[in-house]
């Protein structure tokens, strides 16, 4: 298994898949030797064998997250310069060159499992080495992280190689799937849709104290409706559109609270925009938020939106979910393939979006049936099923070159 | 004709916030305690200030009050600061009282917060002015006969209301549009007044001290007191005043000591008067002079910035949107009859909150890099909201009622 990153270093969503989904596969009876690109320990993590390529600390990959890939200028990646390790192209090429000795000298594998562009590389040159075929999983393409822009070209490239030489691609959603099918000209069957879960143990037992959120939970009780999102404020999440839209909709109804936790590079822009739009008033930047403060979002929120611009999954919607919130997301965000109970809207669009928002707030009941059947959905979607289905998915590509 | 510089300078510092978070809103209404070796404490940047300007310039200016019968000056002296020396220094407060006990060095009056209220609350306005007056009477013994608006923020309301209350002087920039073919060195008569006289400041002879002093990229650089009094003379013409007003600052903490400021100013004083020229403080200079004519400014001027009107302040939305919720809050705040929250809503109205905030870049934009200790002024409007959502909160407690809405 070739990932990025586990939590607690994870940047985001797909150190929490890649945490489960390991841990479901062994349950399954896999083993697991999985490989990062940094020297670090999880905890919890005893279920596989976990290989740090490099001996960077996880702190010292800023900038070279899961999600950066517009620092990406060297496309061959044995002349990029190696000696040092503070670029994302860098801290690759030790890793394929890690990855390339774990599997000349250690470990046979039965499968390759790679995880995302970040990977990709060296995922393909296993393959190269051991004749073992290569899973490429696909939690989001170039032109998710990019928004509404083309992208990092080269990024596009180390994509599109690896997707043609990989022996079966798992995408994490019909939107993913759609992405590689129509703009990567990979064929349909080639690719098989399977969706991520959630982890209802890993949330463990809390309280929740209104403590955080004091202030807010006195506005609930003024009869305020909480509006909150959880993610990285870069231009794939969609914010302005959701900012823009929350302007709009106070028009009509002006007793909302706008929480928005996180951080990121449009932070300053969503500031502005909501000054410039009148509603700097109610809208709450919470800042990079962790653990408990991250927890009580969710519990302090009535709604929660996700306006991803292009989302393959979408993880925090679950979340929500779990937290009995009310959901409205996007067409274009892969977990409302899963979840019907919840308000759909493009994520351009304003007005629709403005429209859900004040119909939540103004109908209790209607609040009350969006919370209580998502919750209902979401429980049916477990890590388990989407180790079988991986299990299946390694059994039939080895099945298939055994023929 | 005598020929009488008119030197005026402006004492402040502000009650600069704390990184305040969402998270802190509800629980902690310390707004102003911000420990750290970063700018935003209030503690060390006032030691700090003192040591470098302060207590120098104040031993020069009592020494030059001692050798020269003819060195006057005037001050503005904020509440704000007042209370900060009062805190952390109450020697640089004894040295200002020293001062003004000379006789010669004139208090001016103005908004004891170092608030634009006059452009959001009339009554919160006066309320300030009230303060001021009653603290400088407090600590000086004096009751200020000029006044100068925030930031020298003035229009024809603003002279109008100062005439009504009674002052003889006040002040405003000499700026170009608004005097035309005239010259700053003379005194005016704003329109719509009847008694109060208008005094404007010499910008250009200004900035050569406040802001060009010790830059050597300048043409001039280095400015020798010699060269300055020939300036001096050579643009009073026949004109009987010269304004020169800038921030007290620029005098060690702008220009540090190591750029000649302390020697050139007392090099400076000295030359002038051994000329035969003279000094004089504001009142004395609006009243000893004839106005010249009259002059009406409709429109809001201030001594900021290329444009000189209140963008420094209140010129993106961050700013309107920041002072907008602030003033919203004044009855309820004021109703309460909690001191302390009454204080900090008023601390919260220092200009230099809003300065902050400001997003220009150009040349401007340096300057209010300089002058702001937060790292961007999305994080200082951040912060003032969360502070602004914290004094609701105490508004709540108060009163029993709720909500973000009383914009």
């Amino acid at each position: 298994m070739l990932g990025w990153e586990l939590p607690p270093h994870n940047s985001g969503g797909l150190g929490v898949a890649c945490y489960h989904m390991s841990k479901a596969l062994a349950l399954q009876g896999a083993t697991i030797d999985f490989v990062l690109p940094y020297t670090a320990t999880h905890p919890g993590v005893d279920f596989m064998r976990v290989h740090n390529a490099t001996s960077l600390r996880p702190e010292e990959r800023i900038h070279m997250g899961s999600y950066d890939s517009a620092g990406v200028f060297e496309r061959d990646l044995l002349e990029t310069d190696s000696g040092d390790l503070r670029t994302m192209r860098a801290v690759q090429r030790h890793y394929v060159d890690y990855v390339e000795s774990l599997v000349s000298s250690d470990i046979t594998p039965d499968v390759i499992h790679a995880h995302d562009w970040l990977t990709m590389e060296a995922g393909v040159r296993a393959k190269e080495l051991t004749g073992a075929p290569l899973v490429v999983h696909v939690h989001a393409t170039e032109f998710d992280r990019s928004g509404e822009h083309y992208g990092n070209p080269i990024v596009h490239e180390i994509e599109q190689q690896a997707l043609m030489m990989a022996d079966r691609i798992i995408a994490v959603s019909n939107i993913t799937k759609a992405i590689i099918v129509e703009r990567y000209g990979i064929p349909a069957d080639a690719v098989e849709v399977v969706h991520n879960a959630i982890d209802i143990d890993s949330f463990g037992q809390y309280d929740y104290d209104q403590r955080d959120y004091r202030y807010i939970e006195v506005l609930k009780r003024e009869g305020y409706t909480v509006v909150a999102t959880v993610t990285r404020f870069t231009i794939q999440k969609g914010l302005t559109h959701l900012v823009r839209a929350a302007a709009r909709a106070c028009e009509k109804y002006d007793k909302f609270v706008f929480l928005l936790a996180g951080d990121g590079e449009q932070r300053d822009e969503l500031i502005a925009l909501a000054a410039e739009l009148g509603i700097a008033d109610k809208v709450y930047f919470t800042g990079f938020v962790r653990g408990k403060q991250w927890r009580d979002v969710y519990s302090v929120a009535d709604v929660f939106v996700m306006s991803s611009v292009s989302e393959p999954f979408g993880l925090t919607a679950l979340e929500a979910a779990h937290h009995e919130s009310a959901l409205i997301i996007s067409k274009q965000s892969g977990v409302g393939e899963v979840l019907r109970h919840t308000f759909k809207f493009d994520y351009w669009d304003t007005e629709v979006l403005a429209n859900q928002l004040v119909s939540i707030a103004l109908s209790p009941s209607l609040a009350t049936t969006l919370r209580r059947n998502v919750s209902q959905e979401y429980a049916k979607l477990s890590w388990h099923d989407v180790a079988v289905k991986c299990m299946d998915i390694y059994k039939n590509i080895r099945q298939g070159a055994e023929l | 004709m005598s020929c009488n510089i008119v030197l005026y300078l402006h004492v402040h510092q502000p009650y600069r916030i704390k990184p305040y978070s969402v998270f802190t809103i509800g629980h902690d209404h310390e707004y102003f305690n911000q420990v750290d070796d970063s700018d935003i404490n209030n503690e060390k940047v006032f030691h700090r200030v003192a040591d470098k300007s302060y207590r120098p310039m104040n031993q020069l200016l009592e020494k030059l009050l001692a050798e020269h019968p003819d060195f006057s000056l005037s001050l503005s002296i904020t509440g704000d600061f007042i209370e900060q020396a009062e805190r952390w220094a109450p020697d640089v407060l004894d040295s200002f009282k020293r001062l003004v006990q000379t006789g010669r060095v004139e208090i001016v009056g103005e908004t004891y917060y170092h608030s634009l209220a006059f452009f959001y609350s009339q009554s919160e306005f006066e309320a300030q002015v009230s303060l001021h007056r009653e603290k400088i009477q407090e600590l000086f013994g004096v009751t200020p006969t000029a006044f100068r608006n925030t930031e020298l923020a003035y229009n024809d309301a603003l002279a109008k209301w100062a005439d009504g209350a009674g002052y003889k002087a006040i002040l405003a920039e000499g700026w170009d549009p608004v005097l035309e073919w005239r010259s700053p060195n003379y005194v005016y008569r704003p329109a719509e007044a009847q008694n109060v006289r208008l005094l404007m400041k010499n910008y250009r002879l200004s900035d050569d001290i406040a802001f060009r002093f010790s830059n050597q990229g300048w043409s001039q650089y280095p400015l020798t007191a010699d060269k300055y009094v020939d300036w001096a003379e050579a643009a009073m013409d026949d004109a009987p005043l010269l304004n020169l007003f800038m921030d007290y600052e620029t005098f060690g903490e702008h220009q540090w000591e190591d750029t000649g400021i302390f020697s050139f100013f007392e090099t400076f004083v000295g030359a002038w008067l051994a000329k035969g020229n003279g000094f004089s403080a504001v009142t004395a200079a609006a009243t000893g002079n004839e106005p010249a004519g009259e002059i009406s400014v409709p429109g809001t001027i201030t001594w900021a910035d290329s444009e000189r009107d209140l963008s420094a302040w209140l010129g993106n939305d961050m700013q309107h949107e920041a002072a907008k919720y602030l003033y919203a809050l004044e009855s309820d705040v004021l109703r309460s009859g909690d001191e302390q929250l009454i204080n900090d809503w008023r601390y919260l109205q220092s200009s230099d909150l809003l300065y902050y905030l400001s997003t220009k870049w150009s040349g401007d934009g340096d300057v209010h890099t300089y002058f702001s200790p937060y790292e961007s002024p999305y994080d200082a409007f951040l912060y003032y909201m969360n502070v602004i959502r914290d004094v609701r909160w105490r508004v709540m407690q108060h009163h029993k009622l709720g909500g973000i809405d009383s914009a």
